[in-house]
């Protein structure tokens, strides 16, 4: 590449560093917020930190009973849990199947799955909400996780995944006796950690985030998830601001982690899949 | 262990699952679709055709469509056009780029929950505390109703606004990760052929090598659109202003506990879903292997 003339350098930098500003705002706004009094953040004059920190806010979060923050937490993070280690096994072991062994009706199981991806999971909210009802699974853990297990797209990535695996290594496995089984577990999975590493990150976050289909099936407040809880909060009558700030605040903080530990999963499942967590 | 038992035992647990809860619930929507479904899951009364007729009236449905069909406006080009040239931003420097990248890609980690309420109840507060009024206030203007102001439509900048914020840093990676792929060998022999750095070898090098991501990015984003609830939801509640489909669809379902209508609904946006891919598939060929 040429060498770029140094006012268009600094044209490039001084883009960015906007573009970044406007970014991390609503993150500061959000810690602002979390740790003020409702006095300060309603105040005519707008502060930029609050004049004392509210570390009392976090408390208060967890002593309101109205919005069950510690229980949707508590929910939140097993149904995030859950969800990964189900999605990833079942839509891995799915994937294997499609990509490597050979069966005379691979090809029609193959197009049945590849169908799925062309409904979005959210136009099928009624359906699936109607199935649900009738297997009596409104307001359980099972009726919120089960029926997103069964990710197409997922076994899709897994299948294209699998067809550019190394066939030398199944090859060696299988002169050593092992069985499809054993192939998969011993020698595919142990290979393939950085690619289950990027998809159960992705599958993590989206769990964690989602809203609409928790919001149907966890009616109860005892089975609500994280972003059921503060949505609540948000459109109560009278909303505490400090405390839907700080809720708000100590919901992300997992997903921060996340970000901050795992980012070139992420960005590197992102990357290869063109999914969205 | 043969392959055929080794496939079912491998294939059988995903497929059961893609069965009970994707296909069948689709099967007893269509069949709920044309009878009248109150307050039961369960065929009441055979309608025929009732249902569509009904949602296809001028009348809510209709609306929530038109509603998708202006957020898809707003909302596709501005993703495209931004997450590209942050994208070729990030790529064109050397020092930091990992750095900026992470606060790009930082908000993708919140939900629109998250979102929505920053945004309703800090940014974009109708009243005096919020931070777009403050801002306002030092050039002098009043205080702006943002949610709730019909003309000039400010809910618009609201709901564009959150979304752009939380998905532009995963389109970002895409167009970074198609830029990346692109061999500097091409910019090298455009040079040698005369053309400027700039413009003219971003428009006849560049573009036309990140045709596959940008269809890609373009698709995603028409389907992250049309499935738009999350934002609406929390940010306009069950307004009359903007109300997308699948509000739409909440409310019948859930509040009016309408499945018969509700069903109609799911099967009339599978069908536009299917027409759109379809017709993606047609124009852009997209899902054919990359050449």
């Amino acid at each position: 590449m040429r060498h770029s003339p140094a006012y268009l350098v600094v044209a490039r930098y001084a883009a960015l560093v906007v573009a970044t500003v406007l970014f991390l705002l609503p993150f500061y706004l959000m810690l602002r917020n979390a740790l003020s009094t409702d006095r300060e953040i309603t105040g005519v004059n707008w502060t930029i930190f609050p004049s004392s920190l509210q570390w009392g806010n976090v408390a208060e979060v967890f002593e309101d009973s109205s919005a069950n923050f510690a229980r949707a937490l508590l929910n939140s993070a097993f149904i995030a849990v859950a969800q990964t280690v189900g999605t990833v096994l079942l839509s891995s072991m799915a994937g294997y199947a499609l990509a490597r062994i050979p069966f005379r009706y691979a090809t029609p199981i193959f197009y049945a799955v590849l169908l799925t991806l062309m409904v979005p999971p959210a136009v099928t909210f009624v359906p699936s909400f109607i199935i649900v009802s009738r297997l009596g699974w409104v307001n359980s853990y099972q009726g919120i996780i089960v029926p997103v297990l069964f990710s197409g797209f997922t076994a899709f990535l897994f299948r294209q995944y699998f067809l550019n695996f190394p066939r030398e290594l199944e090859e060696a496995g299988r002169i050593d006796g092992l069985g499809y089984l054993g192939v998969f577990w011993r020698i595919v999975v142990p290979n393939s950690l950085g690619f289950f590493a990027a998809i159960s990150v992705i599958t993590v976050i989206s769990a964690w985030n989602q809203f609409l289909w928790p919001l149907v099936v966890g009616q109860n407040s005892s089975m609500w998830t994280v972003q059921v809880s503060l949505s609540t909060l948000m459109t109560a009558q009278t909303i505490n601001l400090h405390q839907v700030f700080m809720a708000a605040l100590i919901s992300i903080v997992p997903l921060v982690l996340v970000f901050v530990f795992l980012q070139r999963y992420l960005v590197q499942g992102v990357a290869e899949t063109g999914i969205k967590g | 262990m043969g392959a055929t038992p080794a496939f079912w035992l491998f294939m059988g647990p995903f497929l059961a699952g893609l069965v009970l809860f994707v296909y069948l619930p689709i099967a007893w929507s269509f069949v709920l679709s044309f009878n009248r479904a109150q307050n039961t899951v369960q065929p009441r009364e055979f309608v025929g055709l009732q249902n569509y007729i009904d949602l296809l009236q001028p009348g809510p449905f209709l609306d929530s469509l038109w509603t998708f069909t202006i957020f898809a406006a707003i909302i596709v080009p501005l993703t495209f056009v931004l997450s590209l040239l942050l994208a070729v931003l990030l790529n064109q420097i050397t020092v930091a780029r990992a750095f900026f990248r992470s606060a790009f890609f930082l908000p993708t980690a919140c939900s629109y929950v998250v979102a929505s309420l920053i945004w309703k109840l800090s940014i974009f507060n109708g009243v005096r505390f919020g931070l777009a009024n403050q801002v306002l206030s030092l050039f002098g203007v009043e205080n702006i109703a943002w949610l709730s102001s019909v003309n000039p439509p400010w809910y618009w900048l609201v709901l564009a606004t959150v979304r752009l914020w939380l998905q532009l840093g995963f389109y970002i990676i895409l167009f970074l990760a198609g830029l990346q792929r692109i061999s500097p060998e091409l910019y090298e022999a455009a040079y040698v052929d005369g053309a400027k750095a700039g413009w003219q070898t971003f428009r006849y090098i560049t573009l036309p090598q990140l045709r596959t991501t940008s269809v890609a990015v373009l698709l995603l984003n028409l389907i992250a659109a049309y499935q738009a609830f999350d934002e609406f939801f929390n940010l306009l509640s069950n307004s009359s202003l903007a109300r997308p489909p699948l509000v739409y669809l909440y409310y019948t379902a859930q509040s009016n506990q309408d499945y018969g209508h509700g069903s109609a609904g799911a099967m009339i946006l599978a069908a536009l879903i299917v027409l759109v891919t379809l017709g993606q598939n047609r124009i852009y060929g997209f899902g054919r292997p990359e050449t």
